[in-house]
């Protein structure tokens, strides 16, 4: 009887990761802020266990700012990199670091964290 | 805390357990309760080094997501709990491998992160290479300024023994100039008024005046480091398929390590804290961080050793792609030659023909009298003066000379008919795509003079090298069929497209292209369009803003012997990626089994603690891998 009991808890155990991890969860994309009449634009990202916003919105045109926080200890999340931007970037715990964003061609920009298992997206449009 | 502080407290910590651990299989004294030591001791150890791990793990798994972190938390709190279970229930405990576990992990990260800073110098040594001074001359008066406040147009002063500070042009001065560092070129550079500086470079024997033509972000040095930035921090496309496999990995091995428990213990009858053993050590040994360091490590050492030497690979996608190149193309002018017609042969008396040929073209403007001039400067000839010039449109140039009547230009000049053996002399010049110019004398030709734009030196066994790698070489030229072919006799390429408009040579790459990855060489402005069409844009010398933006790879020296040396940089990186790559996945593959017991029958069987101690170990011998690439072999 408790064998089968382990059987059970195993099969749903492994059901439930495969959902929690493989099921859709989509999340909502953010659209930055406009600032001083529409003449910049700030997004503020959360760090920890992926980006918070994942995906960011910016309007073309209009210097935009990217405000990361991170409160991951984990040294995987410890740099920012954008490859289309060469930007690739030490985030401090506990600090927002600004990492400033070109905004003049639209387009989709994906950026990870330094192992890249952590994905971001931001949308220029 | 950092990694290095959490390391060694865990370690520290952890200590006492390996005694224990020893002391069971050498038969020496026991620590009296050691389960209780144990339990004191991992959960020091699991608040101070381990709790990072469980922070970590838990803000992933509220985005869905999983990472090795994921992995290192579950494994450890898992035998950590079941421990104390077993403690309260008098049965056996595994506290050591939750304690080893962190202990290895960070140890692989300490390691990890060292080399990292290690690999990643190329761009802050380069930086340091700015000059933070300038010593600047206004009204007169040389004050110093920092760096940052020198404009375009500022006239600088640069002494022995100094930096240049930024791009300019020399107005004054005479003096040599050690351009190793930005070029790669280990010899130094003469120079003089006219000539270009770069800032960065070291200023060696004389005093140098000159005018600042760039500064700041335009200058060559601020854009090699942005192009090597840039490419550090690229991915090949090679790793998409590595990140496909972290993503996805972590959860799987979740999802097996729960049916191998299940299977153990329901299946094989195994006992709870054997299932939970292979669990644990299979979590732990998946740990996919080495397959996530395998590209970025390589890249980095790769291209930062390749900016050294004065070659800028823009991105890992072009690095992929050049180590798979079946055509080479290289534009003529310029790229495969010197750019500038010289004087080849002088036949007759070559005193007398240079003589008389430099007097009459100094007056000329034709751009191969350039050529018969410089010739004749270089073995210090003094020129006789001319009288009664001539410029005889399409047929040459005529003067009288100490009472002597002279030409140069076209053999029909002379006033009889051209004999047997000139006409040879002509023809056989003429079919190694030279350009001839008769010298005559009263009437008389006296002899000829051969110009013509020569290969560069190297050229020939760089294209040796190349064909010998397998590549089929292209040249791409405007210029007429015979002058090309000759050409490319002379450096062994075995295909000549001439006659080709400079607009209509992206089309050729084009063409290329369907039968194979296709390189093109050349040397920027007009070449620009084919630079950007090719796989791989080779952009040659000069630093011309258009070829570092159109090329996939720069070479900031004017050398050919760089186009190898390029190359094999390219390839040898790709291969440490691959087998990087290949190294990290096959020892997932290899590991799990063993650590779910799959070989257990055998007595083949790896601890929670060892497994930790193994995955550890394949993260840093990722990047020692790549650090490996510094050492590699680079000819030219
Ligand atoms: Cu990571």
């Amino acid at each position: 009887m408790l064998k089968v009991m382990i059987l059970l808890i195993a099969v749903i155990l492994i059901v439930a990761i495969g959902w929690w991890f493989f099921g859709h969860h989509q999340e909502k994309a953010m659209t930055a802020r406009l600032n001083n009449n529409g003449q910049d634009q700030k997004v503020r990202i959360e760090v920890n266990g992926g980006y918070s916003p994942s995906t960011i919105v910016l309007k073309k045109g209009v210097p935009a700012e990217l405000d990361f926080y991170r409160k991951d200890p984990s040294s995987c999340l410890e740099r920012v990199v954008f490859p289309e931007q060469g930007i690739n970037e030490q985030l401090p715990q506990n600090q927002l670091h600004q990492i400033e964003f070109d905004t003049s061609q639209a387009g989709e920009y994906e950026f990870a964290c330094g192992m890249n298992m952590f994905h971001g997206k931001v949308i220029v449009k | 805390m950092s990694i290095k502080k959490r390391f060694w407290l865990a370690l520290l910590l952890s200590l006492p357990m390996l005694y224990d651990m020893l002391a069971m299989l050498l038969a020496w004294p026991m620590l009296p309760n050691g389960d209780w030591i144990a339990l004191v001791l991992t959960t020091l150890i699991m608040l101070i080094s381990g709790r990072a791990f469980i922070q970590s793990a838990w803000a992933a798994f509220l985005h869905h997501h999983a990472n090795m972190d994921t992995l290192v938390a579950v494994g450890t709190l898992t035998a950590y709990l079941y421990s104390i279970g077993a403690l309260m229930h008098h049965q056996g405990v595994f506290f050591e491998s939750a304690a080893y576990i962190i202990v290895f992990v960070l140890l692989g990260q300490y390691l990890e992160d060292k080399m990292r800073t290690q690999a990643s110098q190329a761009t802050t040594k380069l930086l340091e290479l700015q000059a933070r001074q300038a010593t600047v001359i206004r009204n007169g008066q040389t004050s110093e300024i920092p760096i940052e406040e020198v404009e375009i147009g500022d006239r600088l002063l640069t002494r022995p023994g100094e930096k240049i500070a930024t791009d300019g042009r020399i107005v004054k001065g005479h003096s040599t100039v050690n351009e190793s560092m930005i070029t790669g070129e280990s010899m130094p550079i003469e120079k003089q008024a006219g000539d270009l500086v770069i800032g960065g470079t070291l200023n060696q024997t004389g005093i140098l005046e000159y005018t600042a033509e760039k500064v700041g972000k335009d200058t060559m040095l601020a854009q090699i480091v942005e192009i090597v930035r840039h490419a550090q921090s690229s991915h090949a496309p090679i790793q998409k398929m590595a990140d496909r496999i972290a993503d996805v990995f972590v959860p799987i091995v979740l999802m097996i390590a729960i049916a191998v428990f299940a299977i153990w213990n329901v299946f094989l009858d195994a006992t709870l804290t054997r299932s939970l053993t292979f669990a644990v050590s299979t979590i732990v040994i998946a740990c996919p961080c080495a397959l996530g360091i395998a590209t970025p490590t390589a890249l980095m050492v790769g291209t930062g050793r390749a900016a050294k030497m004065g070659i800028l690979i823009k991105n890992g996608e072009v690095l992929e792609t050049a180590s798979h190149i079946k055509n080479i193309a290289f534009d003529k002018t310029g790229t495969l030659t010197q750019g500038q017609p010289v004087v080849t042969d002088v036949i007759g008396d070559p005193k007398q023909v240079l003589t008389l040929a430099a007097a009459l073209e100094s007056l000329s403007e034709h751009p191969l009298a350039d050529a018969i001039v410089k010739a004749a400067q270089k073995q210090a000839i003094a020129l006789p003066d001319v009288t009664e010039f001539l410029n005889r449109a399409g047929q040459g140039v005529t003067g009288q000379i100490n009472g002597h009547q002279v030409f140069v230009g076209k053999p029909q000049l002379a006033s009889q008919p051209l004999d047997k053996e000139w006409q040879d002399q002509i023809e056989r010049l003429q079919e190694v795509g030279k350009t001839t110019a008769a010298v005559g004398q009263d009437g008389l030709i006296i002899g000829l003079i051969a110009i013509q734009d020569a290969p560069k030196p190297f050229a020939k066994p760089v294209i040796a090298r190349l064909k010998q790698q397998g590549m089929h070489t292209v040249m791409i030229t405007g210029d007429n069929k015979r002058a090309a072919k000759a050409v490319a006799k002379q450096v062994g390429i075995d295909e000549v497209i001439a006659e080709v408009m400079p607009g209509d040579k992206a089309q050729q790459v084009k063409k290329l292209q369907q039968s194979g990855v296709t390189a093109f060489v050349g040397d920027g402005i007009n070449d620009a369009p084919a630079l950007a069409v090719a796989d791989v844009g080779i952009a040659m010398g000069s630093g011309t803003d258009v070829a570092i933006e159109t090329g996939g790879i720069v070479l900031v020296k004017n050398s050919l012997k760089d186009v190898v040396k390029a190359l094999v940089i390219a390839k040898k990186t790709f291969a440490r990626i691959k087998l990087n790559l290949f190294w990290a996945l096959i020892y997932n593959l290899i590991g799990i089994p063993i650590a779910a017991g799959v070989f257990a029958h055998w007595g083949l069987v790896l601890s929670p603690a060892l497994a930790g101690l193994a995955m550890a170990f394949s993260s840093a011998s990722v990047v020692a891998s790549s650090l490996m690439l510094n050492a590699a072999k680079i000819d030219d």
